[in-house]
């Protein structure tokens, strides 16, 4: 193998050019993860020139560099926030101790764990939409499509620098396991559900970055106040580009919502689609799946898992420096509990329930999109309001999985719940109708019939600009 | 912790696949299969979960009867596919809050009766034909994997995230105490510093890693896990032939209570909560078959088969429902040419049946003197220790036999001494008890065929002590009341360095190690203490350990 300056080839802020046994990992690590790339990646669009956004540092005029640039010759770089040398562990039984700057034996197969499964969700998300250019609504979008897989897989570049320089043979295993793990395979699938749910139309890829990749945001809040100083420096870098993506996928979503509202005042009591546009109550129906199936990553409402990771100091809560009690020893979180079938009130310790902190602060989150959207409604004098499914609704994982509950979370029986499915996750029909109107419209400046076009351009550029040169 | 901990509710030890809560018991051709489906909400008790297919003993109890009816309903099968049904998780392994919350003699005749079942597993493999075959389509964790490691073959599906593993060290402050530690040493035979590896690191080994150390025997991706299952199944049956095409039904065990006593209809057990003794007494028939086929015609209603699995149900009722019970006084009675008869016919068995027998009655042996009660044989007017019964003497701890005319006792020797039923350590009790005396052995084996007094008894080295009418109250009185004096955990322990005297076997020291070690844990503050990682597990609580090595 001719020899390739790493520390040229990946921009990195870790020093990578005197770290000898890192570079040897990754020089093996590489060539695997390129591979990958050109199996599961955006294949066929690998030739062409896309205008993306590249970090080649961590300040403010290097975080986003724009250029065309074609995807495989993307640097995927290795960013961590710069070192605060005073930090200290924010949470747990560590509270107020300096920050661990190398793994602590203790905690190492937890860490671990931890990192790889968050990383198992990078690649994850990339092959989940690998085939999603073909069927593009504009050129804008597409590239928007793009830089998100490109971020996500410098995400997976982040994760692995982790494991490489920090968890030695096993880590190298981890990571070499992440290339081979693939998004919806019946034999060795993504280590989450959601990461292994189809994404195959655009109004599925843009629920999935607004719910699933703030799965991800909140993931990373958790993680950036992790004790372990490395992973929480890295989070953070990676948050500043994870906004983007739920950027995409709100707007997107809006645009969808924006484009229909259009042709209902246009052709008042006419089903959009005979005009190609989504009726509402289908997005609804998206919106239903997507943020049920988004919410089951937190895991189990009551986790020995989530009270070692937090006790231990290894993941917080999102925006720790909120609270004011860091220990979390004392308090309780009252939730309902599902004991067969039955919804029962329940106090578990809090440090037991962080999966359910974490989760309340998604769930509110979400709740600032719906009301983006109901805005959009409201402008165009629509009557029509979206919602958000109760977290009950059609879950997967954790207490509520295996029973039925309708969008309010309010508990049906099977065969109520048979009939009525079709009102709340779409149908085959949808997904069909929704399909049909996934064809690819690739001229500069021009959008598909189901999705306006968006305010403004990328960087400032005009409407009219050839974001990818097909 | 143990004055604090929940009291064991009366647990039961009959069942029926018909009422099966946590397994589906399924049959095609000559492979069973027995998924394992735990009902998160229908523990034994209150005050846990049943999560992820952990277990606690309503589990071990509907396990331990679909193995027993294999044996005995399903002599067409050849091979059994364990199994689970949930997605991801083959088992759990034993529940936590389950044991955090359970007294300490409950834990240890849980893990007794786990390792008891489990060892039934092999003794299937061994003895009646069966392969045993763990399918795990799932992480396989502690009492999980462990119950992997009593079947024959073990396939691990590969989905780049199934493991097996035994997380008690790293989380619990405990063993994997159900033969775990014993068998990927000297059953897998895996190497001491990968074993070492394995049982620290929480999440255990998956993949070709687990193959590569012989964890697992295969390793199958999902898409081919069918046929995997099924080429694995096949594979394990052509090592055997099914034992016949029709089995034997086995009808429901049940106790009449009177008061303090429990009446099966060969057994008695009656208890004496001021004493703290109990009471066990066997009765053979007058009649009974003569030839194997008529047993075998008897099916389960012959006598010898019922009145052990009689005998069965009573030792786990001891063990589990009686705790306060320290020692049990054992009487057989009956003809005794009913026990030579019996035991002639056993002794040259052909039929499946009977042979299948002789195993139940083998494993109900080694139940009684695995328990952790003080055992005496009392022979005294009207009973009768001969063949099968005479055993159960040579199980006990000590053998009281009545010397006087007048009141006679009947002991005697039949074909069953010489090997038929061998202890845990693979002796048989006779050699057992005379380890260092084979003169003494073959003595006995003379008397084949022959009844004897108590005084012969006691020349052949049988009778602990053979007092005479005069002396026979008081000796008793004392011995009883001396064995009440002492501290109940010197006894078990003393009686358990005693019982197994002789070479080592998987089986004596899976027991051994549970009794010393696994049993000295939980009682250590390092696990159940108020910082000990067994109560802190689940809680916002780190363990804190007492760093002090012994």
């Amino acid at each position: 193998m001719a020899t390739i300056d790493y520390s040229q080839k990946i921009p990195n802020n870790v020093d990578l050019a005197s770290d000898k046994r890192l570079q040897r990992a990754l020089e093996a690590w590489q060539p695997n993860y390129l591979e990958w790339w050109a199996q599961m990646g955006p294949t066929d669009f690998n030739t062409k020139d896309v205008y993306l956004r590249t970090a080649v540092s961590v300040d403010a005029d290097g975080w986003a560099v724009f250029g065309h640039v074609k995807m495989p010759d993307y640097r995927w770089g290795i960013f961590l926030e710069p070192r605060d040398e005073k930090r200290v562990v924010g949470f747990g039984d560590h509270f107020g101790e300096p920050a661990w700057q190398q793994v602590p034996g203790e905690y190492r197969n937890w860490l671990r764990r931890l990192i790889v499964t968050q990383a198992d969700t990078e690649p994850a998300s990339v092959e989940q939409q690998r085939l999603l250019g073909h069927s593009a609504p504009s050129l804008y979008d597409l590239r928007n499509l793009f830089q998100v897989n490109v971020e996500e897989g410098r995400h997976l570049w982040a994760m692995v620098y982790l494991l490489h320089t920090y968890f030695g043979k096993d880590g190298r295993e981890e990571a070499e396991e992440l290339l081979q793990r693939r998004s919806g395979n019946p034999d060795h699938p993504r280590i989450l559900g959601t990461f292994n749910e189809p994404c195959e139309d655009w109004l599925s890829f843009f629920c999935f970055t607004m719910f699933t990749d703030r799965d991800g945001k909140f993931q990373l809040l958790a993680l950036a106040e992790s004790g372990f100083d490395p992973l929480a420096r890295t989070c953070r870098f990676m948050l500043t580009e994870e906004a983007h993506h739920m950027f995409v996928g709100q707007t997107g979503v809006g645009r969808v919502i924006q484009k229909t509202c259009e042709v209902m005042k246009a052709h008042p009591g006419k089903n959009p689609f005979e005009y190609g546009a989504i009726p509402l109550e289908v997005i609804q129906k998206y919106i239903n799946f997507w943020a049920s199936s988004s919410t089951d990553l937190y895991g189990a409402e009551v986790s020995s898992n989530s009270a070692n990771f937090f006790r231990s100091g290894l993941k917080g809560r999102a925006y720790e420096d909120r609270y004011t009690d860091h220990k979390a020893l004392e308090g309780t979180y009252a939730f309902e509990n599902c004991v067969e079938g039955k919804l029962v009130k329940e106090d578990v310790p809090l440090r037991n329930a962080m999966n359910e902190v974490l989760r309340d602060e998604y769930v509110k989150d979400n709740e600032k999109g719906i009301v983006y959207w109901n805005k959009i409604c409201e402008k165009a004098g629509v009557e029509f309001r979206f919602r958000l499914p109760h977290r009950r609704f059609n879950r997967k994982i954790g207490v509520y999985a295996g029973h039925r509950f309708d969008l309010d979370g309010n508990a049906l029986d099977e065969t109520t719940w048979n009939r009525r499915v079709g009102e709340w996750l779409p149908t085959e029909a949808d997904r069909t109708k929704v399909k049909s109107l996934m064809v690819p419209c690739y001229k500069p400046g021009q959008f598909a019939s189901w999705i306006a076009a968006p305010a403004k351009g990328i960087n400032e550029q005009p409407a009219e600009f050839e974001y990818v040169k097909l | 912790m143990a004055e604090s901990a929940t009291l064991p509710e009366r647990v039961v030890f009959q069942t029926h696949p018909s009422r099966y809560r946590h397994w589906n018991l399924s049959f095609q051709g000559d492979v069973a299969t027995l998924a394992m489906n735990v009902k998160q909400f229908e523990p034994q008790r209150e005050g846990y979960e049943l999560k992820l297919n952990s277990y606690d003993i309503g589990v071990d109890v509907e396990l331990a009867d679909a193995l027993l009816r294999l044996r005995f309903e399903h002599p067409e099968v050849r091979v059994c596919v364990i199994t689970g049904t949930s997605d991801r998780v083959f088992c759990a392994g034993a529940n936590i809050v389950m044991l955090r919350t359970s007294t300490h003699g409950f834990k240890v005749n849980f893990c007794r009766y786990t390792n008891e079942t489990r060892l039934s597993i092999e003794d299937a493999s061994a003895n009646s034909n069966l392969r045993f075959l763990a399918a795990l389509n799932g992480t396989a964790s502690g009492g999980g994997y462990e119950l992997a490691l009593a079947c024959d073959k073990i396939l691990l599906v590969d989905d780049r995230n199934s493991a097996v593993s035994f997380p008690e060290v790293p989380l619990l402050g405990v063993l994997p105490g159900t033969g775990g530690l014993t068998r990927i040493a000297d059953k897998r035979k895996i190497r001491r510093d990968r074993t070492d590896v394995f049982s620290t690191v929480a999440e255990g080994v998956k993949g070709k890693r687990a193959v590569e150390w012989n964890l697992v025997d295969r390793i199958a991706p999902l898409s081919k896990w069918d046929e995997a299952v099924a080429q694995m199944a096949k594979e394990l049956a052509s090592e055997v032939k099914a034992r016949a095409n029709r089995g034997v039904e086995l009808d429901e065990i049940e106790a009449a209570h009177e008061g303090d006593t429990l009446r099966y209809r060969f057994v008695e057990l009656k208890i004496d909560r001021e004493q703290r003794t109990a009471e066990l007494t066997l009765t053979a028939p007058d009649a009974c078959p003569k030839t194997e086929a008529d047993a075998h015609a008897q099916g389960a209603g012959w006598w010898y088969l019922r009145a052990f699995r009689e005998l069965d149900d009573a030792i786990c009722q001891l063990r589990f429902n009686e705790p306060h019970i320290g020692l049990v006084l054992l009487r057989v009675k009956g003809p005794a040419a009913t026990w030579q008869a019996t035991d002639a016919l056993v002794a040259a068995a052909t039929d499946w049946f009977v042979v299948e027998t002789r195993h139940l009655v083998k494993r109900v042996l080694k139940r009684f003197e695995g328990s952790a009660k003080s055992l005496y044989a009392i022979a005294d007017d009207g009973t009768t220790f001969v063949g099968t019964a005479l055993e159960l003497a040579l199980g006990c701890d000590r053998i009281y036999v009545l010397n006087d005319a007048d009141r006679p006792v009947e002991l005697g020797v039949t074909q069953v001494h010489a090997g038929l039923y061998p202890m845990a350590n693979g002796l048989t009790r006779l050699a057992t008890r005379f380890l260092g005396a084979p003169e003494c052995v073959a003595a006995v084996l003379a008397r084949a065929g022959t009844t004897f007094d108590a005084a012969t008894a006691d020349e052949l080295g049988l009778a602990t002590v053979a007092p005479d009418s005069i002396d026979w109250d008081d000796e008793l009185r004392l011995a009883i009341e001396e064995r009440a004096s002492f501290s109940p955990d010197g006894l078990t322990g003393m009686e358990q360095n005693l019982r197994f005297a002789g070479p080592e076997t998987m089986e004596t020291k899976i027991f051994g190690r549970l009794s010393a070690w696994q049993n000295w844990i939980f009682q250590r503050p390092n696990a159940v203490g108020e910082r000990g990682a067994l109560t802190c597990y689940g809680t916002p609580t780190k363990p804190e350990f007492n760093t002090l090595r012994t």
